[in-house]
């Protein structure tokens, strides 16, 4: 009703022309440009008007807020509208929040508190000693080759899964008929459902055997490169557990969640956005370069970390397909190498009493968490920059 | 570098539904061409055959001619894209790029295209476009900010510099003016006259003074019922169409005694 009122005000305003003032009013309401429309419209408003004391106004189209009011039962606009339901809910809300927030300074709180025995006993150099003995007298031990390996085994998993799983998603939002869609993308969801123990021995007992040829190819064209040499095997059957197996193991375990939230992050891109580069001439690649894709790319982002996030914390599947070794080694076909979640798995048992060792595995995983912390932190940062270009 | 337009019996469908049937137009290049009709009639379903555009929603297809200059779009061989490229579109809701700036948007149809031109080209096309569409003066100190953060009018005034910067010989508008207020609508009727010397330029809307102000010729679309196909009920000059239509039915429609 404030609107016709608006129309009412600024029909006069404009005043001198009053064919161009009635055509305008009109144009406001978009469709209706006849005066049998706009004479209905008006008839309409004043019903409204008058509908509070007399009768329930008809359930005419924009008009709901009207409808409610008059439910309302006669008691004035004075007071307060909140209702239990609100309160309640609101309460609720909040206090979820709130958890959230204790949750994340207790397990915080926890593993500083925890791991204070690793910092004070250790005779190595946290930072810089690959090796990891705490049950020792003295305990040595440092992170630099858990940090190494859960790092480079998470790229790798990036590098893999990543593209694959926004061509996936592409393909499911964008290129495939819609039967063929939604098979995929059960599919896909059906792969998340699978217990990470599963990939861990699907890694071990069917891609290494099936993946030695090619990593002795590697060697033998692409040793000249450092990352792919390998000084351990002559044969291709010495090619074993390896950083390289772990991360593709990786790639295929992150490219369920990946995939799934960039194939929503492009079903969003709004329709008018599309025909926009279809009607500029793209063709389908073109239009996906230049709406679906810069459209998504907040999405994308927010989508490989949550990947990353499964990728620096995947515990079993990667304890079963790598050497526990603690040292840096580039060459990523060779055996060892840990990540800092295998390792708290492996090294658990033989803790055992001993408070230092515990300490360091809780230390393990206080880093994982730190890594965690950052990598979303720069994910936002990347995403908050270019802000105003986003829808 | 205006063409002309001659669609010959043309049947539209989406899937197995007949959306309009029949329809035949010729088009004169450097004219205004209005659609008119209620809502659900197949005019702008018609209109996106036109650069088709008709044939980006699954299930859209067309029997029939649609010439450009006499040559059929639909011909075998003929690639939609360089269709497309040829008869620009402006949309209902203004739709600038939201992940580019305004200067960006403008260049769209050239960056997409993969045009290798030089900064200073860019800003020449830039500049010519932006004055073409009016819009030069408002934004000429911040073109790199984001297009979408212009007002409505602004914004739709950037997609018509946007369409107008690829040099189309044909542009179609539907409904540019729906969203927009009194001031931008007049803006962008003004344009329209403007952009008419160089352009053959077809607008579908449902203001009927609109169609009166800034057009030269007229159809008008209507359709029989629900289901029904619609139909182009009759084309002639704007004048004649709105002082003395020889179809009741249209009468009907401009006067406002329908339905």
């Amino acid at each position: 009703m404030s609107t016709d009122g608006d129309n009412t005000r600024r029909n006069l305003r404009v005043g001198s022309d009053p064919d161009a003032a009635l055509e305008r009013a009109a144009a406001e309401h978009g469709t209706a440009a006849t005066e049998a429309a706009a004479s209905r419209l008006a008839e309409r408003a004043a019903h409204h008007e008058s509908a509070t004391d007399t009768l329930t106004p008809p359930p005419a189209d924009g008009d709901r807020h009207a409808d409610t009011g008059a439910t309302g039962g006669g008691t004035g606009i004075s007071g307060q509208s909140v209702r239990l339901g609100d309160r309640v809910f609101k309460g609720l809300a909040a206090g979820s929040g709130g958890i959230l927030l204790v949750v994340m300074a207790a397990i915080a709180i926890f593993l500083v508190w925890k791991s204070i025995p690793a910092f004070t006993d250790n005779e190595g150099n946290l930072f810089t000693t690959q090796s990891w003995n705490p049950q020792g007298t003295p305990p040595i031990f440092g992170v630099a080759a858990l940090l190494f390996g859960t790092l480079v085994s998470a790229v790798i998993a990036m590098v893999i899964g990543v593209p694959i799983a926004i061509g996936i998603a592409l393909f499911i939002s964008i290129y495939a008929r819609r039967r063929a869609a939604t098979a995929l993308g059960a599919i896909v969801d059906l792969l998340a459902a699978v217990p990470s123990l599963v990939f861990g021995m699907w890694g071990l007992y069917f891609l290494i055997p099936n993946t030695q040829g090619f990593q002795k190819w590697l060697n033998d064209y692409f040793g000249w490169i450092p990352l792919f040499n390998n000084a351990t095997a002559t044969t291709a059957a010495q090619y074993g557990k390896s950083l390289l197996i772990a991360g593709i193991v990786l790639a295929i375990m992150i490219i369920p969640i990946v995939s799934a939230v960039c194939r929503e992050v492009f079903l969003q891109t709004p329709r008018e956005t599309i025909d926009a580069a279809w009607a500029l001439g793209a063709t389908r690649w073109e239009m996906i370069r230049t709406a679906v894709l810069p459209f998504g790319r907040a999405g994308m982002i927010s989508a490989s970390m949550l990947g990353l996030g499964r990728a620096l914390g995947e515990t079993i599947a990667v304890a079963l397909v790598l050497n526990s070794g603690f040292r840096i080694n580039w060459h990523l076909t060779e055996p060892g190498g840990d990540t800092f979640a295998s390792t708290i798995a492996l090294k658990f048992g033989e803790a055992g009493g001993n408070p230092v060792a515990v300490a360091a595995l809780v230390l393990a995983g206080l880093f994982l968490f730190v890594i965690t912390l950052i990598v979303n932190s720069i994910a936002r940062m990347i995403i908050a920059r270019r802000k105003e270009f986003t829808a | 570098m205006a063409k002309s337009i001659d669609v010959d019996n043309l049947n539209v469908y989406y899937g197995d539904f007949l959306a309009v049937e029949g329809a035949s137009i010729n088009i004169a290049p450097r004219t205004v061409t209005a659609f008119i009709g209620p809502s659900g009639c197949g005019k702008s379903t018609f209109l996106r055959t036109l650069n088709r555009m008709h044939e980006v929603i699954p299930g859209g297809r067309v029997e029939g001619k649609v010439l450009l200059d006499g040559e059929d779009l639909y011909g075998p061989g003929v690639d939609p894209v360089n269709v497309r490229r040829t008869v620009g579109m402006v949309f209902q809701k203004a739709n600038p790029f939201p992940t580019m700036s305004i200067y960006d948007n403008v260049i769209a149809g050239y960056k997409i295209a993969g045009s290798r031109k030089n900064k200073r080209e860019f800003d020449d096309i830039v500049e010519r476009s932006l004055k073409g569409a009016n819009l030069w003066e408002e934004v000429k100190s911040r073109l790199q900010r984001p297009g979408a953060g212009l007002s409505g009018g602004q914004q739709q005034r950037l997609c018509i510099a946007r369409a107008i910067a690829v040099e189309p010989s044909v542009l179609l508008m539907d409904e540019p003016c729906s969203a927009l207020d009194p001031i931008s609508t007049l803006a962008i009727e003004d344009l329209i006259s403007e952009l008419k010397v160089n352009y053959t330029i077809v607008i579908v809307t449902h203001n009927m003074q609109q169609a009166a102000r800034v057009s030269d010729r007229t159809a008008f679309f209507n359709l029989a019922g629900v289901g029904q196909p619609g139909r182009m009920i009759e084309y002639d000059e704007t004048a004649k169409i709105f002082s003395n239509p020889t179809q009741k039915a249209t009468e009907d429609y401009i006067s406002g005694r329908f339905g």
